[in-house]
């Protein structure tokens, strides 16, 4: 075991062979050397690192319910605050709260949007693995467009899930934090500068992680790392940051887009596609259509990120 | 106040995610450059890297790419947590770590030694 790397996050935990979602935590928690708290909506995480009667994690951690992992992360920020005005503060923790799509797309939305309106001061890391990939891989509004998942197979002439995925980062973006990023687990580089950035800025800031997930997405376990680094070569999963100087006061004046990496050759959706189970029936000829306007959604998103980061 | 509800992290309780695995990875230490980039990407963080001199290495085995610096240091893998994956075979630079099937029962047949 690696004494380093396991100082806040611990193995012995049963995320399955292969799965990413560890190195996110340790990257995020490695960033800071403040003390900090973690806060975790339902999903993987959550159920996979708390095994009574052992937890993986050598931080405060609250276990809390799918909807309210913003919600707690709010409640430890006033408490904080009252605390200190009492005179009985100390040192404020970061406060770090980690769910899933399903947590923070999905069932969690509403208290992440009242969380970041209200401008408390934490970290919110989702890691995205596009479906309720706990319970079986059912969708979630992150799955991709082509995807079949459990709830939406593909059979015949179904292509599986025919809705769009929600644009999470410009729903984030409209509520004028400070600081949100796009980040991928296979640069790990990359995310640990984000997490680093989003937990020193004051008030609320976002971090969206793809997180390829090997049982769902039906790969090899050994291969989160190369999907990752494929979906970002395929501009499928861009990687980007928004930051704003003024935050919520002087709304989308100061508002920046960078982006961090540029594949030198625009590979196609195809590369990102193939070998996943879960996009399998695209390769048969009559779904040829399909994968088209895949790339063309990839496409027009990209081209859509270059013009505001020119701004 | 009483507490309740409380768990403590305790080493001592984790489950032996060892026995999930299959297929055993094993680090040619004469091809492994230390570079570090299994044990970022090691899901259970169990890869790290150690003082070469620690060990003995046939110099003859040892790969010889052009221009390759041998760093002083070299993968090591604590196979008590380890799930067997295989992500860090998929990795490496050097296809320094192969991945070997396991031969003894890691239930019963060997027991990793613990930290």
């Amino acid at each position: 075991m690696n004494k380093k790397l396991t100082q806040k996050f611990a193995p012995g935990h049963s995320t399955c062979a292969g799965c990413g979602i560890p190195a996110i935590v340790r990257t995020v928690l490695d960033a800071t050397n403040d003390p900090v708290v973690v806060v975790n909506g339902t999903g993987c995480l959550e159920v996979t690192s708390t095994l009574y009667p052992y937890t993986s994690w050598k931080v405060p951690y609250i276990h809390n319910a799918f909807e309210n992992a913003a919600a707690t992360a709010a409640g430890i920020d006033a408490a904080q605050k009252v605390l200190e005005k009492k005179g009985r503060g100390g040192k404020k923790a970061k406060i770090i709260a980690f769910a899933g799509d399903g947590g923070t797309y999905d069932i969690g939305l509403q208290s992440l949007s009242g969380a970041l309106e209200r401008g408390h001061n934490f970290l919110y890391v989702c890691y995205d693995n596009q479906g309720y990939m706990n319970t079986g891989g059912q969708r979630s509004s992150a799955s991709p467009y082509g995807a079949s998942t459990e709830t939406t197979p593909s059979s015949g002439k179904d292509i599986g899930n025919e809705l769009y995925r929600k644009d999470l980062m410009q729903i984030v973006e409209a509520h004028h934090i400070k600081y949100l990023a796009q980040a991928n687990v296979a640069y790990i580089e990359d995310l640990k500068m984000k997490a680093k950035k989003g937990l020193e800025t004051e008030g609320p800031s976002f971090l969206l992680v793809l997180q390829p997930c090997t049982n769902l997405w039906k790969y090899p376990t050994s291969l989160y790392v190369h999907y990752g680094k494929s979906a970002t070569e395929t501009n499928f999963w861009p990687l980007y940051e928004i930051s704003a100087k003024g935050g919520s006061a002087s709304g989308g004046e100061n508002v920046k887009y960078k982006i961090n990496y540029t594949p030198k050759e625009r590979k196609p959706i195809e590369e990102f596609l193939k070998g996943q189970g879960r996009f399998k029936h695209l390769f048969k000829p009559h779904n040829k259509k399909v994968i088209e306007k895949m790339q063309k959604m990839v496409d027009e998103k990209w081209e859509e990120l270059i013009k505001r980061s020119k701004n | 106040m009483e507490i309740g509800a409380v768990i403590k992290h305790d080493i001592k309780k984790a489950p032996k995610t060892g026995d999930w695995r299959y297929m055993k990875p094993e680090v040619i230490k004469e091809k492994c450059v230390g570079c570090g980039a299994c044990v970022k990407y090691c899901p259970e963080a169990v890869i790290e890297t150690i003082d070469r001199k620690q060990l003995t290495i046939d110099h003859g085995k040892m790969s010889k790419v052009k221009g390759q610096i041998l760093s002083n240091e070299v993968a090591q893998i604590d196979y008590y947590f380890c799930k067997g994956c295989g992500v860090c075979a998929n990795v490496c630079p050097e296809k320094a770590i192969i991945m070997k099937k396991e031969t003894e029962c890691v239930k019963c047949g060997m027991e990793a030694e613990r930290e």
